[in-house]
């Protein structure tokens, strides 16, 4: 691909300066909002998510209910002003397809069934974009879902890998991502390394993707501890605080 | 429980092995090893290992008191919500009053409120509730607020010791319901006093002391000690 801008440099470094294999700055909160029975602010980069979650209660519509497990609705939502062009408000083909996904891999580390027939609501909000917002969103639901002390296996966690300019590098920022070859987002249950979530767009030979998701898991672990402090963070300064 | 040492377990981490502890409450075994499966408080009774969860819903044990608000009146029973992942049942023969078929509206309806007692829970975690206890009955005035469930066992207090220490200095009536939501009584000012109060121990509650520091708040502005 004929490009203007060169996506590594000279000296390895990428357009932000990051190295091949490192992380955007990401920072994590939990417990932001009150209403909510758990919930989790965080930035990845240039990612602001909030993400919330109610339950278990009662699933409704009825016919929905399971009665054996209990089921996870995520809702993935971008708004408006979370990307350059104003986004069309409302559910669209893109943000179902990752809510569903987002959902199936909360539904992998929740023991859903200790609560038949109900419903965990996690809604995933995304302030402000810059790639790799479907790997911050199910990474702050994680939190969240620990926040509102629910019962799970694991805390999941997301993180994304890729290729740009015929490189395998970790966690795409928004030209690498626009203008790179490849991008594969995976989630996975750190404790197992059970992946939970794997997609890819744009072309990888085996090797390449190999070399790609032992990337993003080592990018899931370094992620996994920052969302642990986080979690604990909310209870030691309750505690630091007599 | 002063300077014991509170260690706060997220979901996931390793707590044990099975060959010298056995998993208790809030933890799951995974290849021989116990694993914590939410955010909550370690502590090791008596070889058992168990995590007291710190946040979530109320999860109801056969014998619990609790206050319901009715969900819907049916033709034999009401559906009630007990703050439960599912509302529970309470059936026309668990009330004390004589109601013929098809007349359950008259007795109970949408929006009353109850002290009850949960009665059975079966495997599919279906929930059944009873009026039939001494001191369970509708409830008529007075004020309900919620709690976070995980909270209740401070606000009663070891032996009901925090509960006794509200009632010794503020004149008043309450009842505090397994699942979070605790009914008070009494005269205006005397329920701001004891809102205020819970409210504080529902934010302090993992802190050590917290039974001293209420006496004292109590104590300083305390009218009639009884």
């Amino acid at each position: 691909m004929e490009l203007d801008i060169k996506l590594i440099d000279d000296n390895g470094k990428r357009l932000d300066g990051r190295s091949a294999e490192e992380l955007r700055k990401i920072k994590i909160e939990a417990g932001v909002l009150h209403r909510a029975d758990g919930s989790c602010y965080l930035e990845w980069g240039g990612n602001k998510v909030l993400a919330a979650v109610y339950g278990p209660r009662e699933a409704i519509p009825r016919h929905t209910q399971n009665p054996l497990r209990a089921i996870v609705n995520a809702r993935y939502n971008m708004a408006a002003f979370s990307v350059e062009d104003r986004k069309r408000p409302g559910p669209d083909r893109r943000s179902r397809e990752i809510s569903k996904v987002i959902s199936e891999a909360l539904e992998k580390v929740v023991l859903t069934e200790h609560f038949p027939r109900s419903a965990i609501d996690v809604n995933i909000e995304v302030l402000d974009a810059e790639a790799g917002t479907r790997c911050a969103g199910l990474t702050a639901a994680g939190v969240a879902l620990a926040d509102a002390g629910i019962p799970m296996k694991d805390i999941p966690v997301a993180c994304a890998a890729g290729k740009i300019a015929g490189q395998v590098v970790l966690d795409l920022g928004k030209d690498e991502d626009n203008f790179g070859d490849a991008d594969l987002p995976v989630a996975i249950s750190p404790r197992t390394n059970e992946i939970l979530l794997l997609q890819m767009d744009g072309h990888l030979t085996v090797e390449e993707f190999n070399k790609a998701l032992d990337l993003a898991i080592k990018g899931c672990h370094a992620a996994s501890e920052i969302q642990k402090k986080a979690i604990l963070d909310k209870y030691q300064s309750i505690e630091g605080a007599e | 429980m002063p300077n014991e040492e509170r260690k706060i377990v997220l979901p996931s981490q390793i707590l044990g092995d099975i060959k010298s502890n056995k998993a208790g409450r809030g933890t799951f075994i995974e290849n021989g090893k116990i694993i914590s499966e939410k955010l909550g408080i370690l502590n090791a009774n008596s070889n058992f290992i168990n995590v007291t969860p710190l946040e979530g819903r109320y999860e109801p044990t056969v014998g619990d008191f609790i206050i319901g608000v009715v969900e819907e009146a049916l033709s034999a029973g009401w559906l009630v919500d007990i703050n439960a992942p599912s509302p529970a049942f309470l059936h026309v023969n668990e009330v004390p009053w004589d109601i013929e078929f098809g007349d359950t509206e008259k007795y109970l309806n949408r929006g009353d409120s109850i002290m009850a007692k949960v009665s059975q829970i079966d495997e599919l975690k279906k929930f059944q509730i009873t009026l039939k206890d001494r001191n369970l009955y509708k409830i008529k005035g007075g004020h309900i607020i919620e709690v976070e469930p995980s909270r209740v066992p401070r606000i009663i207090g070891k032996k009901g010791s925090m509960i006794a220490l509200i009632k010794k200095y503020i004149r008043c009536r309450i009842f505090v319901g397994q699942n979070g939501k605790i009914w008070v009584d009494g005269d205006t000012e005397s329920i701001e006093r004891v809102l205020q109060t819970i409210y504080k121990i529902e934010s302090e509650a993992i802190t050590f002391g917290l039974t001293n520091r209420i006496e004292e708040l109590l104590k300083k502005d305390a009218k009639d000690v009884r």
